[in-house]
């Protein structure tokens, strides 16, 4: 069951071929006897999972249930869930149980899709390998020594070993694109400010944006219809047009321009990864598109201004996380100073740490004018490349990262070379673009994935190209050895 | 050799709005703590803020009352900053692009009028309260105010003297009071006032200044101020530097000191919030929270002086509080005119009366419109003013309005002549001797005739007729 599509499994719950709590039992089982040798979850949730199974049941019993009730899912551990350890994959939150539901949570709570648990991440989202979670590493279920990706990478690892259908990312950087890459599945990080961020703890602001992450394009547009929605209680919510994301994706590719940028193809793009790209863009020519290349000139100039901007919001974000009303507090506070500087040493992470003295440092009195400013002029700069960009095609292809998966460890003591590894994926959120990640091939039996950037709004048309993409593909349909239980003992 | 003192102002007036800036919950005063902290206001994990518009509407009622310039655009920024009292670790304020921009406010001081300068106000949140008694050692967070939209006004520094600047605040006091967008509670800390100080020789560039905060009432400014001065000129007459510093004002001991052990200069690290739009006006929005506008106190009181014939000092009573001023136009709209007479019964029998009660003129038993029908009363000579305030007093004990106190103690004014005849007829009657005397030259007896018809007619005779009637008896 954990190899059927969304649609697939609401025929068979609608039908009621199979109950939701049945669903739910199943894939708790698979977690049950998984996850120990991938860690994609900080917390399992059975008995809300069964409840809200049991609850999914009667509405489909009625017969006016929403198509996606029963189906089971998780979230990422940075959206609040009432009642439930919120962790944010630190040990900061350890202890905090959310008293409230982040809206994306109430919107699929709403549908009553059973709540499997909370998938491990980066801590505080600051991170392209799930390392940095105090929970330990995920591991990918394509090869248990290499990096799920990250900041997401529990939601990708759970999605790609079939532990569960779909689950929730956010996506700073990348968060939810590269994971998705390395673990072979399809995610989308849908316009800035499509999903609410009110209750997805906060780690850069302006580029913060959450989505869907499941396994494949056809998933996602139904799971996106869920998570958009206005929310007043986010200042920096959009009113998106009215769209059904299912309704194009049968749409044909026939003279749609694709552009690929020159800058794309450069040194520090493993050759194997641009091959895969280049048949995926091939694949898409066979269906009619157009192939257009176009330029992004400040592309290089991406990462620096990233890494400036967003620890430097990260910075202030996190200053509340002080030990006083919540969270991790030390023992035996001699003062408010001692409060402050023990409390946060200990609860946050090295990676942490560094974003908010990078940041602090960015915004600090004589440098601000030479560093942040500086740094939002370029993010207006690179948001241009893509404006004139799309004036010449509708949709720009190329790899999500330069390489496929890393081992385990190997980036840990070089925080800047995984910097540099975003650098196809952290432009799209200085401008707030829609981007998606689907399965394109593998390079040494690690998963590698094609990167579609549309004009704001257009995740549509992102979905119609990537569906069409996985008609003729199976690159999606394949499921890691680890995700297979039988045999086990 | 003189010194000049250079004084500015930096005002914090809190809002009236219902909830808070950012968030929903209510900014009542005198909760019981942490009842009224929302998730927002205590900076949960994820919680996001949303601006209050109404917040905004005040701060553009303000700005056009000083003759400010409203611009179009405005940015929230982030005070970067740790202390329990702040949740979020920043406080949500304003920087480079301010709600409003330069005004100014005219100001009265010993007769002699001058103009003092605004430089800006902008919106920001307030923050919680520490309280440190009661808790052993330990601080106690009460985090209701947390989020209370306050105007933070900055005053260029154009006030050269305690005088001035007790003015100006008051000026500011009494106007954001006026336009309905501060209830000016300075015991509830609705209106706070710091002080900026520093003084130089006449016609040399500004000196370093001392900023002095926790002085909660007029008269602690004048003390504060008086108490710096002298501080900084001792200090540079004996060669010294001032340091520039926040201090506190400690009204106990009438002193000022430094508020930080040693100076720890924070540095906000401002940078425009990301989670909120930039703030558009427009200026259709400006002309629609204009035309809701009272009149302000100052363009009152020049017409009550110049339009009605009103003293200075009672165009100052009718216009020292919004509920004052209602309450004269309300009146003089009751009567139909009258504007004199209106005044003198404000400041005279309805101002005695409030104050031996205690009452706010907004409290007051007897109305705008009940005192109005009283006044009419006056006019139309149903009673004579004399009566009219014994009316008064029966209508405060509330016995009714004017018509019914009048007509349940019979106190209408005889008018009739005839009646009034006889009773003056009785009178010379009755005192045949000081008739004789009176017109034997003693003209002081007219008086007495006077006061004899009056007690006669219980004081209801109209004493315009019983004056005519008595001289054409006894001439």
């Amino acid at each position: 069951m954990h190899t059927l599509s969304i649609k697939q499994l609401s025929e068979r719950l609608q039908s009621k071929q199979i109950s939701s709590v049945e669903l739910t039992r199943y894939f708790l089982q698979r977690i049950e006897q998984l996850d120990p040798s991938l860690n994609s979850f900080i917390t399992v949730t059975p008995e809300l999972a069964i409840t809200m199974a049991e609850q999914a049941d009667a509405l489909i019993a009625a017969g006016n249930a929403h198509p996606l009730t029963g189906i089971p899912m998780a979230h990422k551990d940075i959206f609040c869930t009432e009642g439930v350890r919120t962790s944010c994959g630190s040990k900061m939150l350890d202890n905090f149980v959310a008293p409230y539901d982040a809206h994306v949570v109430t919107q699929l709570k709403n549908i009553v899709m059973p709540i499997l648990g909370k998938t491990n991440m980066d801590e505080f989202a600051m991170g392209s390998s799930s390392e940095s979670s105090f929970y330990g590493a995920t591991k990918n279920p394509w090869d248990l020594n290499a990096v799920p990706g990250g900041s997401s990478g529990g939601s990708a690892a759970a999605v790609a070993a079939g532990l569960v259908p779909f689950a929730t990312g956010t996506d700073t950087g990348g968060s939810i694109r590269q994971p998705a890459a390395f673990c072979g599945i399809s995610g989308i990080k849908p316009t800035y400010g499509a999903v609410s961020r009110y209750g997805m703890i906060s780690y850069a602001s302006s580029f913060d944006q959450g989505g869907p992450m499941a396994r494949s394009a056809e998933d996602n547009a139904w799971l996106l219809n869920a998570m958009v929605s206005f929310d007043q209680r986010d200042s920096t919510s959009l009113r998106m047009p009215e769209v059904d994301y299912k309704a194009g994706l049968n749409d044909s590719l026939k003279g749609l321009r694709i552009g690929v940028p020159k800058e794309y193809f450069g040194e520090g793009l493993d050759p194997e990864v641009a091959q895969l790209i280049r048949n995926a863009i091939s694949e898409l020519e066979k269906q009619g598109a157009i192939i257009v290349e176009v330029s992004l000139p400040n592309q290089n100039l991406a990462v620096p201004a990233y890494y400036v901007l967003a620890p430097a919001e990260a910075s202030s974000n996190l200053s509340r996380f002080d030990g006083v009303r919540y969270g991790h507090r030390c023992e035996n506070p001699r003062d408010l100073k001692d409060l402050y500087m023990r409390s946060r040493a200990e609860g946050f992470g090295a990676e942490v740490k560094r974003r908010i003295m990078v940041g602090a440092y960015a915004l600090s009195a004589g440098y601000y004018d030479a560093y942040y400013l500086k740094a939002q002029k370029v993010r207006r700069l690179v948001r241009d490349d893509f404006t004139r960009a799309f004036e010449q095609c509708d949709v720009i292809v190329g790899p999500v990262a330069p390489t496929a998966a890393f081992n385990l460890g190997e980036k840990t003591d070089d925080p800047i070379s995984m910097y540099l590894a975003d650098l196809y994926t952290i432009p799209v959120n200085l401008a707030g673009l829609p981007a998606m990640s689907v399965p394109a091939g593998f390079v040494k039996q690690r998963p590698v994935g094609m990167h579609l950037i549309g004009p704001y709004y257009s995740e549509a048309k992102l979905l119609n190209v990537a569906h069409q993409y996985q008609q003729q593909t199976d690159w999606h349909i394949q499921m890691p050895a680890t995700a297979d239980v039988s045999g086990r003992a | 050799m003189r010194w000049e003192t250079v004084i500015g102002l930096e005002i914090h007036a809190q809002l009236a709005t219902n909830s808070k800036i950012f968030s929903a919950a209510s900014t009542a005063y005198g909760a019981q703590p942490n009842t009224q902290a929302c998730a927002v206001d205590l900076a949960l994990p994820g919680v996001l803020p949303v601006l209050n518009k109404r917040a905004v509407e005040m701060a553009i009622r303000f700005g056009l009352a000083v003759g400010a310039v409203i611009p179009p655009k405005s940015v929230f920024a982030r005070k970067n900053y740790f202390y329990p009292d702040s949740p979020k670790g920043y406080q949500i304020s304003q920087f480079e692009l301010p709600v409003v921009s330069t005004g100014s406010i005219e100001i009265e001081v010993e007769g002699v009028k001058k103009v003092i300068g605004i430089t800006r106000a902008h919106l920001e949140e307030d923050a919680g309260k520490s309280l440190h008694e009661d808790f052993h050692g330990m601080t106690g967070i009460d985090l209701n105010r947390a989020g209370t939209p306050l105007l933070e006004i900055v005053s260029e520094p154009d006030m050269r003297s305690a005088a001035d600047a007790i003015a100006y605040a008051k000026a500011l006091h009494e106007l954001v009071q006026f336009i309905g967008i501060c209830d000016g509670n300075m015991q509830e800390g609705s209106f706070r006032v710091d002080v900026n100080v520093s003084v130089r020789r006449p016609g040399e560039p500004f000196g370093t200044r001392t900023e002095l905060k926790n002085i909660n009432s007029f008269r602690f400014i004048e003390k504060a101020i008086a108490y710096e001065v002298e501080r900084h000129i001792d200090i540079l007459e004996s060669g010294g530097k001032i340091i520039q510093e926040t201090r506190l004002y400690d009204a106990e001991r009438d002193e000022t000191r430094s508020m930080r052990a040693k100076e720890e200069a924070n540095d906000y690290r401002y940078f425009p919030d990301p989670d909120l739009l930039p703030v558009i006006i427009t200026p259709e929005e400006i002309e629609a929270v204009r035309a809701t506008l009272p009149e302000l106190p100052a363009q009152m009181r020049v017409r009550l002086v110049n339009d009605y014939g009103l003293s200075d000092y009672d165009a100052n009573l009718l216009t020292s509080s919004p509920q004052m001023a209602q309450y004269f136009e309300k009146l003089v709209a009751t009567v139909g005119g009258e504007a004199k007479q209106c005044a003198n019964w404000m400041t005279g029998e309805l101002a005695k009366a409030l104050n031996r009660d205690g009452f706010d003129v907004a409290q007051s038993p007897v109305d705008a419109v009940a005192l109005g029908g009283l006044i009419k009363r006056i006019v139309d000579n149903t009673i004579s003013g004399k009566i009219a305030k014994q009316v008064f007093d029966a209508m405060w004990a509330g016995e009714g309005s004017a018509d019914e106190v009048i007509a349940a103690k019979g106190l209408k004014q005889i008018t009739d002549s005839s009646a009034i005849e006889k009773i003056v007829d009785d009178v010379l009657a009755a005192n045949a001797g000081q008739v004789e005397a009176y017109k034997n030259g003693q003209d002081k007896l007219f008086g007495f005739f006077v006061g004899q018809v009056m007690k006669l007619s219980q004081g209801q005779a109209n004493p315009a007729q019983v004056n005519s009637l008595l001289k054409q008896k006894l001439s």
